[in-house]
């Protein structure tokens, strides 16, 4: 599949350059029949699935209840299955690994050949960033943070429902690569030169399903930043929003600031790739370290993305838990800003070795070292927060509790990782993998978790079973240090990164140690898996009311799960912790006096783009010219047809809000304040 | 605060709750002035792109060798008057004139497709010339930057048309006219990235 392709041409008009040799089931080596099997296993579950859906007659359910949804709260929830998916493939992706390279020593060169293995890694790192966590974390957004300021929904409904579908198409464009051709081989950023010509399609899948992901993210965060801006709830000024909401509109910033630079950075490859143009190339005057610093421009802000969110989660689950308000809200907020300002003074640290001097490394340096004050801020705010309360030990707060140790010591390692001296050693190597695996693992993955656990019953209506959870959460945490405590001490040795065979026998039982971690934490992802069906199968039994956790905030103020109007009545803020305040002031919820309520219409016109964008993306990939112009132009029609609509919204009557209102599950009641 | 008050129907009436719905802001010339910051990002990438590689020639031709500053003047002239008509379009929408807003519109789009148009012609040629984008990092800069933000003011010609259809069809109503200011937000910015092309590209071109 590695052969140059000189002239980006296509090769037949109908179907460009996919041939029968493009796809991989067909060959009758070892990894062909991989591949075949997987896609067989695909097929079946697909049909299954589809058949039940059938039988059940459950297809105009989905379309009107889901597929077209504008609700904030729908897309949530299949922004976390689409998160959840992807995580299974992305986590098969490492054990793949894992697996190579307990066993790929001496003359034992395992069961994946090296560009299998280099496909597997970009895969693993991409999926898991874009498709697991972005999805997570647009996710957890969208559900929460519209409950939070007293929103009925976001600013941009149908935007909203676009992003999705840009997002989901964006990860099946990279799964259609399992199956037809190959993925990219250059790593989970895609450096040039190993992605340029030379390199097959896979490169192509891995642009245009970044590209169609990187334009729903943005959406999305040109949305939440308007919603948090002109939609929250009369008296919540900005010092009294939640810090979850708080952190969603600093990465919210990051994100229009940054994944712009993204779009033009995979512009840039991809007309190297498609029009001969000279960016990256090594001849012609190309600069590829351009390349490295325009993703890292991206790409570090990008990490502070995904964790800024999952700080919110924690700043909200440690004040529920301990009973006690947030210790130092205003240093919460503030540290927040100043890591959202200084992420984009970091990314050159990514690559000391570039060569840049001694004067432009020691600055990059340091910002890096000064970002770890804010957030050892934040790490002092949980713990006084904890300090003297009456902590409840939780499956959230054990999340919580697992990450302050784990990403602490995460942190402490890119400390370590900043010192331009010391990276020079470390620059590439398993330590280095071995820290941010420690910081998105211990922060983003246990957040993600922690968050699933507090809000499931918000959205579900009932808690998720104990058991299983704390299951799944010391799986995790004994298999995450069992996973990647061996990186760190062969990072310190030298072992470099991205390798598919060693020739030194004595690292194999590092990498079998690993092997075993990465099984714990398979069995702290069944975990989760059964924790979710367990709950479903006794939902009656675990079934809560509106407010399960005595929580703080306005989320916790209305039924679970919500109606789609979120609340009766907007919400009038008077203080930090509204929800408590006014259980404090004993609340009473009113049952007269509804009003009829205006709500966004369901459209199918983000279903219809998404498609039509996926199809073009497809296209480009294998040169089919004629199908791409097509779906370009229908992406196109599609959009102005949608303008053309002018009645996009309409009144629940408020008969309806009264019948909801007297039956929604609410019981039992909040026992009110106890704080 | 904990006690409710009861209002003239008899029902509780909380101070937790606002029990007339608030005025609901519209979020989106906010939010499409927030893209247009998004989009001032992608132009600052292309714009660094060309600051590294402005010079990278690879021994074929310079700025100053292929570029014309004569083209430019009209060309820059096109796309600055288009700004002032859309202006004059805005002007007449206040006055809820529909005739005149389609004319300004018109005027504002034909001279956005003479700007494409020249520019369009200056790309075929260069490419003629065999400065084309693949020949050095140079003109691969030069023609993404510059091709970028044609491609925007394309963009906008069409969204101009599909408006001013709009506007005859269904003439000033509330959705309209905050597509007319979405679209005025960017006609104006796009002039202010040519100015930033001009300027660094076509004017520091010719000088170095």
């Amino acid at each position: 599949m590695l052969e140059p392709i000189t002239h980006p041409a296509g090769r037949s008009l109908l179907f460009g350059r996919l041939t029968l040799d493009s796809l991989p089931f067909l060959k009758p080596d070892l990894e062909g029949h991989i591949v075949l099997a997987t896609l067989v296993g695909v097929l079946l579950g697909g049909l299954a699935i589809l058949g039940i859906v059938t039988k059940k007659r459950l297809w105009g359910y989905l379309w009107n209840e889901w597929f077209t949804s504008v609700d904030h709260k729908k897309l949530g929830i299949m922004y976390m299955i689409l998160g959840t998916v992807m995580l299974l493939r992305g986590f098969a992706d490492a054990v793949m690994m894992r697996a190579q390279q307990a066993v790929a020593f001496g003359p034992n060169m395992g069961y994946l050949p090296p560009e299998h293995y280099d496909q597997i890694f970009t895969a693993h790192g991409s999926i898991m960033i874009f498709f697991v966590a972005m999805a997570y974390i647009v996710g957890l957004i969208n559900y929460v943070m519209p409950l939070q300021i007293g929103s009925r929904d976001v600013a941009f409904p149908f935007l909203n429902n676009l992003s999705f579908w840009f997002t989901f198409w964006g990860a099946i464009t990279f799964m259609v690569s399992l199956f037809v051709g190959d993925f990219s081989t250059a790593g989970w950023l895609g450096y040039p030169p190993v992605s340029e010509l030379q390199q097959g399609p896979g490169v192509d899948y891995y642009i245009w399903g970044l590209q169609l992901s990187g334009v729903g993210t943005l959406l999305s965060g040109v949305n939440f930043v308007v919603t948090i801006i002109k939609m929250r709830a009369p008296g919540m000024t900005m010092m009294k929003m939640p810090v979850f909401t708080w952190t969603s509109l600093c990465t919210s910033g990051l994100i229009i600031a940054t994944f712009p630079v993204l779009t033009a950075t995979l512009l840039l490859l991809s007309l190297d790739r498609y029009v001969g143009t000279h960016f990256f190339t090594s001849d012609f005057g190309g600069n590829v370290m351009m390349y490295i610093n325009l993703i890292w421009v991206w790409g570090h802000p990008e990490v502070y993305i995904l964790i800024l969110p999952i700080f919110g989660i924690y700043s909200e689950i440690v004040p529920t838990f301990s009973g006690k308000p947030l210790f130092g809200y205003s240093s919460m907020v503030y540290a927040t800003c100043a890591i959202m300002i200084l992420s984009y003074l970091v990314w050159l640290h990514h690559f000391f070795t570039m060569g840049s001097g001694a004067d432009v490394n020691s600055f990059f340096a340091l910002t890096t070292m000064i970002i770890s004050i804010p957030t050892g801020v934040k790490i002092f705010n949980w713990l006084f927060t904890m300090y003297r309360g009456r902590v409840h030990f939780t499956v959230p707060m054990l999340w919580t509790m697992g990450f302050l140790f784990t990403f602490t010591i995460g942190g402490m390692t890119g400390v370590m990782l900043s010192v331009a001296p010391a990276d020079f050693l470390l620059h590439n190597s398993l330590f280095l993998i071995a820290h941010f695996h420690n910081v998105i693992i211990g922060g983003v993955v246990f957040g993600v978790f922690a968050g699933v656990n507090y809000w499931f019953p918000k959205a579900f209506g009932f808690k998720l079973d104990e058991f299983w959870g704390k299951a799944s959460f010391w799986f995790w945490q004994i298999g995450f240090w069992l996973a990647f405590g061996p990186l760190y001490i062969m990072g310190f040795m030298g072992v470099t990164r991205r390798l598919s065979h060693f020739d030194n026998p004595a690292l194999q039982p590092y990498f079998i140690v690993a092997g075993i971690g990465a099984a714990l934490i398979a069995l702290g992802i069944g975990s989760f898996v059964l924790q979710i069906a367990i709950s479903i199968l006794r939902r009656k039994q675990y079934a809560v009311g509106g407010d399960p956790w005595n929580g703080r905030t306005l989320e916790w103020a209305t039924s679970s799960p919500p109606p789609g109007y979120n609340f009766a009545f907007t919400p009038n803020v008077h203080q930090r912790d509204a929800w408590m305040d006014m259980k404090k002031h004993g609340y009473q919820r009113p049952l007269e006096g509804f009003n009829d309520i205006h709500m966004p219409s369901n459209t199918a016109a983000g279903v219809v783009i998404g498609v039509l964008s996926f199809a073009c993306c497809f296209a480009l990939v294998w040169y089919i010219w004629w199908l791409a112009a097509a779906s370009f132009v229908g992406v196109i029609v599609a959009s102005i047809v949608h303008t053309f609509n002018y009645h996009r919204d309409y009144y629940i009557p408020k008969d309806e809000v009264r019948t909801f209102e007297h039956s929604g599950n609410w019981q039992p009641e909040s026992q009110g304040a106890n704080a | 605060m904990s006690t409710t008050a009861v209002d003239s129907a008899g029902i509780a009436r909380s101070p937790f709750l606002c029990h007339e719905e608030p005025h609901a802001h519209n979020g989106t010339l906010l939010g499409f002035w927030i893209y247009l910051m998004s989009d001032c990002f992608i132009f600052a990438s292309l714009f660094a792109c060309y600051a590294v590689l402005g010079t990278s020639t690879a021994g074929g031709p310079t700025a100053a060798e292929v570029l014309d500053l004569h083209g430019l003047a009209v060309n820059t002239a096109l796309l600055l008057v288009s700004s002032v008509t859309f202006g004059f379009a805005m002007l007449e929408m206040a006055r809820r004139k529909k005739g005149a807003v389609l004319l300004w519109l018109a005027v504002s789009g034909l001279l956005a497709a003479g700007f494409v148009t020249l520019e369009l012609r200056e790309f075929a040629s260069m490419i003629a010339d065999g400065a084309g984008p693949g020949r050095s990092a140079f003109l691969s800069s030069f023609f993404t930057l510059v091709g970028t933000h044609g491609l925007h003011v394309s963009v906008g010609i069409l969204w101009l048309i599909v408006l001013m259809v709009q506007l005859g069809k269904f003439g000033f109503n509330e959705a309209n006219i905050r597509r007319m200011q979405c679209l005025s937000m960017f006609w104006h910015f796009l002039d202010l990235v040519w100015v930033g092309v001009f300027s660094f590209v076509y004017l520091a071109g010719v000088l170095r």
